[in-house]
């Protein structure tokens, strides 16, 4: 489903991405935990072209999207993203957010993408605020809006750029059960994360990313019960 | 105390200005349609060269760069009399209406291009990047995500750029254009009495007045809304 060769992303001279190679099957949900500064943001954002890549191929359903001259906006459409900062349109409500792009880039009629954008929302348990404003909303409420508004597009996979983060506690646990719900569903994901309860019941495979690299990739058992790397190691000892 | 009348007399004579009232007033109506004519224009142009100036092409990125940096490094007077006095010699015979219509249009949008510039600009980028991972191409961005919150924000500054606009409309009056400050100008000199100056410069307040507490409204509603 998503491959990735040697990629490698520098932003002037600091190198962010040293090399990144993965394999990823449908339906797999892969976490990705590493220090801030790891490349683990960079990682997911290239893997819609958010961030443009020095070198290395990625390809996804067997298209190389790293290929000069390819169309990009299709690409995207296939592969939803969730930000930390929600990144919800102020301007419109939760509804507007929803159906916006299923009408104006799935080319949708009004009413389908309507119903589809309430479909959604009561998917992730907003039916009664789909006419509020993002502003109107708390946190964890934003963040459904938008893991609703990835979904709208029917993508094939879901990348989540620690979407919990911003989160305060309490409204942590209801993003978190719908990525499970997700997960459970078939849905492919690569879930950008430190909230390793969730990882441990959704995960199928962890990578530990370093300094712009794979350090480690195993199963999340193994990972927890003898991680190889002295790093990871740490890294695991210090969240958990 | 004899000169407290006769700046009275000069400046403050209640006669002289009534008598003037519906002169000033054709001239208020004029200054403005003006305004209003050039803004609009001026909006339109000016979000025109916004768009070339924030793209990362060069053919439309330096043309755009230049436009507005010449109208805005040169004064509106000058471009006002060249409109009307130069223009004839390479064939373009504009009456003072027109002429003083484009060099006023022409140079507010190098201003309104910067406002929107700015509004743009100030829009986050998490914005741009979430409605390009929705597939949504530049153009879509622009027009569905980017414009619409920057129009909001652009809001006050243009008012208060318009109301600029609506005060040097008053260069007119150098090429025979008879907005308010020209019929001020004109009764001021057959009356043999200035008043008509002080007549005039309240009728721009009266104009101006309700547009800076529309800017304060609009500062205050879009801030409750962010």
């Amino acid at each position: 489903m998503i491959k990735v060769v040697n990629l490698h992303k520098k932003f002037g001279n600091l190198h962010v991405l040293k090399g990144i190679n993965l394999k990823l099957k449908k339906s797999e949900v892969l976490v990705i935990i590493g220090p801030s500064g790891s490349g683990k943001s960079t990682f997911l954002r290239c893997l819609n072209l958010l961030e443009e890549t020095t070198s290395g191929e990625i390809f996804i359903e067997g298209i190389e999207i790293t290929k000069p001259g390819v169309n990009i906006n299709k690409i995207r459409q296939k592969v939803g993203i969730v930000f930390q900062s929600f990144n919800l349109f102020p301007h419109l409500t939760a509804l507007g957010n929803v159906s916006l792009a299923p009408k104006k880039v799935l080319k949708m009629s009004k009413k389908n993408a309507t119903d589809l954008g309430k479909k959604m929302l009561g998917k992730v348990g907003l039916s009664d605020k789909i006419d509020s404003f993002p502003a109107q909303l708390s946190g964890g409420q934003k963040q459904r809006v938008a893991i609703a508004r990835a979904l709208a597009m029917n993508p094939d996979i879901m990348l989540f750029d620690e979407v919990t983060s911003a989160l305060d506690p309490e409204l942590i646990k209801g993003v978190l059960d719908i990525m499970k719900s997700l997960a459970l569903g078939g849905m492919t994901m690569i879930v950008v994360t430190h909230e390793m309860g969730f990882a441990r019941e959704a995960g199928d495979r962890m990578i530990f990313m370093d300094d712009g690299i794979i350090m480690e990739e195993n199963t999340l058992e193994e990972m927890f019960k003898n991680p190889q790397n002295p790093r990871t190691k740490e890294f695991l000892e210090a969240i958990l | 105390m004899e000169n407290l009348q006769k700046l009275i007399r000069y400046y403050f004579n209640y006669s002289v200005m009534k008598d003037a009232l519906p002169f000033l007033l054709k001239g208020a109506v004029l200054t403005i349609k003006f305004s209003v004519i050039a803004e609009f224009f001026g909006v339109i142009f000016g979000l025109i060269l916004a768009i070339m100036k924030i793209s990362k092409i060069k053919v439309f990125k330096y043309p755009s760069i230049a436009y507005i940096e010449f109208f805005r490094g040169t004064p509106l007077l000058m471009q006002i009399m060249f409109a009307y006095y130069a223009l004839p010699y390479i064939g373009i015979n504009l009456s003072g209406f027109f002429a003083g219509l484009l060099a006023l249009s022409l140079n507010s949008a190098a201003y309104i291009a910067e406002i929107f510039r700015a509004g743009i600009e100030s829009i986050e980028r998490g914005q741009i990047e979430a409605s390009r991972s929705l597939g949504m191409n530049f153009f879509k961005t622009m027009r569905y995500i980017v414009l619409p919150q920057a129009f909001r924000r652009v809001t006050p500054p243009l008012t208060n750029d318009f109301i600029i606009l609506l005060k040097d409309s008053s260069l007119l009056s150098v090429i025979a254009v008879v907005e308010l400050l020209r019929a001020a100008k004109e009764i001021a000199t057959w009356k043999v009495n200035p008043s008509t100056y002080t007549a005039a410069a309240f009728i721009y307040l009266l104009i101006t007045l309700p547009l800076s507490q529309l800017v304060h409204y609009l500062e205050r509603r879009y801030k409750i809304v962010d």
